[in-house]
């Protein structure tokens, strides 16, 4: 235990929290608004967690490759298009099932990272650089805290973006549609599984970006053990958020500040039940989804294609 | 300001008057035949709409008033004859084309998003949008656009908490809004009330006069036809029946003209006899919808043996909810159900022990499984049971023998009792299921809207068949939204609206004016109170 955080006491705690919270919500954000844009045009992506995977090898490996980590960022980003491309062109078919296809691309895009990212275990990829938003202050936990990148900050300002791209745009308008009356869309000449497609592509963009920050900020380095279900739990997330995308910006903070839990009890010495707080991310989804179901309701919330393609 | 929005021009808005200069174009369809398969839809039948007038498609379930429509809008392309407007021969290949023509169809089922608002659902049915929408700007057209027509609705408001008045107007103004000057209405009356519809129905019947729209209205109602048209067409079997204008044809031509020389009647035969012991008893039954609202507040009645107690209301008003309960499909959240003075839960063996049976709505959906064989919807009820299984084992010859004997008791039209279900014609699978409920001891017997969509001669056999169950002393619940299904068969009249019994009449004193008034939730008594 060092000095500083003896000087600090238990208000390390907190600290630590919020410091998890700025860093450890970055993917969660990408991932949950990615999926967010895929649910919202009545389709569900569950292989987001493969395409985090696969963003966090490919933006490790062009990183390594080109020496500039914001080409990693790009390519990550195109992985995941492709990924959620390829989902919204096989979902597109008659008589396929996406939870079905997503679990298969889960499966999918993380055995192929693994494959193909073997030779990157070793080499150490230049990193996305942080921005010292402490530089107010002397205490270094505050300022190890708000050290964050600068990917935090685009999720920051496209959640609410999103929110009002969703409201006020055509596009927007013509997903919404889309998710909520298919038959209805059609009618207007929309071609849904056109739409559906694009928004999956879009969320995979946005899940692959996620997954860059894995492997090129926080943690920052690339290994099989580099997402544990983060991809996952932000679709349970955005059930969560109710397919708001300023709410999944609030969601993802606050899973992120549950995941910094047990490092944060371990740094004032409290290490008791060290794993048991380790798992505060998943309880929380299960508490979450838990309290946010209902056996005989549904949420007016939820773009109604979702309850209709069941 | 949109193009449509300026084709109305206002002349006194306290008089809502809209006129245009031009009367839109007349629009006819000359010697239409469709054939689907070996069946004949439609044989040379020819309409005309004047302009500015309200014309009525009359016909029973399957006289081929959708299919005429649908060959205008281009759903379906007809095998021979022309759809004309304004002396042009138009062909349009899909609805959007017609719409482009003008020709604009309010549909049955609500082609409205439910979770968007007014606006969005107006707004995003346009051909073209800006990449950007200024919503403060869109809200003031339209505005602006519904002051042009005698309908309005809230703008702000989402879609589903309208109620089903409100959204057959939005429907109206959506296509008023696309620029159709010819709206063709299916069936409005069979989602409104009657004092909705007439409302709805007369709005437009005056901006037809006032020259701004011509209106295509199916129904099979008379009182419609003689209230609201100036033409009617009427159309049996796919033949044209007869066409001229409301003035010289009466109720009684017309009701020729439909049902042609046989006239089968649905009146049914209906033995006096007092009603026995109570054998279902609701008692402050309350339930909630998908979404969580209250949906039946405090429902309270009994049903006797040998009566018929028929529930009356406009769809959505908690009739299905009701059903789904009873029938162990939704969960109360409160109150109880007895059946013969037990407590019932609709669980299998219960509905065995009481012999209670049910007939719901949209039979395929809720009463069989599609792809099994009619064998084996027919057995789905004892197929567990001597004689039809062993230590477990289904006794298949045992089930299809049965079932054959039932298919010719009952009249099932299907090729084989191996048939798919789902192959079979909607009159069809309803007798199936009939056959299957009314088999055995039926002390009670639920019944939705049991002859929602049928022929003539399907509707007075199914009818006479409850009216059996209920001579041979069942108890019988007949929620129907067809009120002149419920006065022919009901001993008792229960009117429910807003998920509650808001009136109970004897059919000796029912009144039909009445009935509709509190269908349409102005009663003159307060809400029951338990």
């Amino acid at each position: 235990m060092s000095a500083e955080a003896e000087a600090l006491g238990t208000w390390g705690v907190p600290l630590a929290v919020l410091g998890g919270a700025l860093r450890v919500s970055t993917p969660f954000l990408f991932v949950s608004l990615g999926e967010c844009i895929t649910e919202r045009s009545g389709r569900v992506n569950l292989g987001l967690e493969g395409t985090l995977v696969m963003g966090a090898m490919a933006g490790y490996g062009i990183s390594y490759l080109t020496g500039s980590p914001w080409l990693g960022v790009l390519a990550a980003g195109a992985a995941g298009a492709v990924l959620g491309a390829a989902h919204g062109y096989l979902c597109g078919r008659p008589r396929v099932n996406d939870i079905a296809v997503g679990i298969a691309f889960m499966l999918f895009g993380t055995g192929l990272a693994f494959f193909l990212g073997k030779p990157l275990v070793q080499p150490s990829a230049p990193r996305l650089p942080a921005i010292d938003l402490g530089f107010f202050t002397d205490v270094p936990q505050l300022k190890a805290a708000l050290s964050v990148n600068a990917l935090f900050l685009v999720g920051i300002v496209l959640a609410p973006l999103l929110r009002w791209m969703l409201k006020n745009t055509r596009w927007g308008l013509m997903v919404r549609t889309v998710g909520e009356n298919a038959d209805a869309a059609r009618a207007m000449g929309y071609d849904v599984n056109r739409v559906r497609l694009l928004a999956t592509a879009a969320g995979g963009v946005l899940a692959g970006i996620g997954g860059s920050f894995l492997s090129l900020f926080y943690p920052g380095s690339w290994n099989e053990g580099l997402s544990s279900g983060q991809g996952l739990m932000a679709v349970a997330l955005v059930i969560f958020a109710r397919w708001d995308p300023v709410r999944c910006l609030w969601a993802s903070l606050l899973f992120g500040g549950a995941g910094a839990l047990g490092p944060a009890l371990q740094s004032v010495g409290i290490t008791q039940g060290y794993y048991l707080f380790n798992a505060a991310p998943y309880a929380l989804t299960l508490l979450i989804m838990v309290v946010s179901s209902s056996a005989t309701r549904n949420s007016a919330d939820m773009p109604a294609e979702l309850v209709r393609s069941r | 300001m949109t193009a449509a929005a300026l084709a109305y021009e206002s002349l006194d808005p306290n008089q809502s008057g809209f006129r245009r200069r031009d009367v839109p174009p007349e629009l006819a369809a000359l010697n239409i035949t469709k054939r689907f398969g070996s069946l004949t839809a439609l044989e040379d039948v020819s309409f005309r709409l004047r302009p500015g007038s309200v014309h009525a498609l009359l016909g029973e379930n399957g006289a081929g008033k959708s299919t005429l429509v649908k060959c205008i809008l281009g759903y379906y392309r007809a095998d021979s004859g022309e759809v004309q407007l304004g002396g042009r021969t138009i062909t349009p290949k899909s609805p959007r084309e017609a719409r482009r023509h003008g020709i604009g169809m309010v549909f049955q089922h609500f082609t409205l998003v439910e979770n968007m608002t007014v606006a969005e659902n107006l707004v995003l049915a346009r051909a073209e949008l800006p990449a950007r929408i200024d919503w403060a700007k869109q809200h003031r057209e339209i505005e602006a656009f519904m002051d042009t027509t005698p309908f309005r609705v809230p703008v702000h408001k989402p879609v589903r908490k309208l109620a089903a008045g409100e959204k057959q107007k939005l429907e109206i103004i959506k296509q008023l809004y696309l620029g159709s000057r010819i709206v063709i209405l299916d069936e409005p009356s069979s989602v409104l009330t009657p004092d909705e519809a007439d409302e709805v129905l007369g709005l437009l019947r005056e901006m037809a006069h006032a020259g701004a729209v011509s209106v295509v209205l199916i129904t099979h109602k008379f009182r419609e036809v003689q209230q609201f048209a100036d033409d009617v067409t009427v159309l049996r079997r796919g033949t044209l029946a007869g066409t001229g204008t409301t003035a010289e044809l009466d109720a009684q031509r017309l009701a020729e003209m439909m049902v042609g020389a046989e006239l089968p009647s649905t009146a049914v035969a209906r033995v006096e006899r007092a009603a026995g012991d109570t054998l279902l008893e609701v008692e402050n039954l309350r339930a909630n919808d998908d979404l969580g609202a209250p949906i039946l507040r405090d429902v309270s009645f009994s049903v006797r043996a040998g009566e018929i107690v028929g529930i009356a209301g406009v769809s959505g008003n908690g009739q299905d909810e009701l059903v789904e309960v009873l029938a162990g499909q939704r969960a109360a959240s409160g109150g109880s159900v007895r059946v013969r003075g037990c407590e019932y839960r609709a669980s299998r063996a219960e509905l065995h022990t009481h012999g209670v049976r049910l007939l719901p709505e949209a039979p395929l959906a809720n009463a069989c499984i599609a792809e099994m064989s009619v064998a084996e919807n027919i057995g789905l009820r004892s197929f567990d049971r001597a004689p039809f299984s062993w230590l477990g084992f289904l006794k298949k010859g045992a089930i299809r023998k049965r079932a054959r004997s039932l298919v010719r008791e009952f009249k099932v039209r299907t090729p084989s009792v191996d048939t798919p279900i789902g192959a079979l014609s909607g009159g069809n699978v309803q007798r199936a299921v009939l056959s299957r409920e009314l088999t055995g001891n039926v002390t009670l017997l639920i019944a939705a809207n049991p002859c929602f969509g049928l022929d003539f001669a399907a509707t007075s056999d199914i009818r006479q068949r409850i009216l059996n169950a209920r001579n041979e002393g069942a108890a019988v619940l007949l929620v129907s939204a067809d009120l002149e299904e419920i006065f022919a068969l009901s001993d008792r009249i229960l009117v429910m609206s807003e998920g509650r019994i808001v009136h109970a009449v004897d059919i000796a004193e029912a009144n039909l004016a009445e009935i509709g008034r509190h269908m349409a939730g102005h009663g003159s008594d307060p809400p029951s109170a338990p």
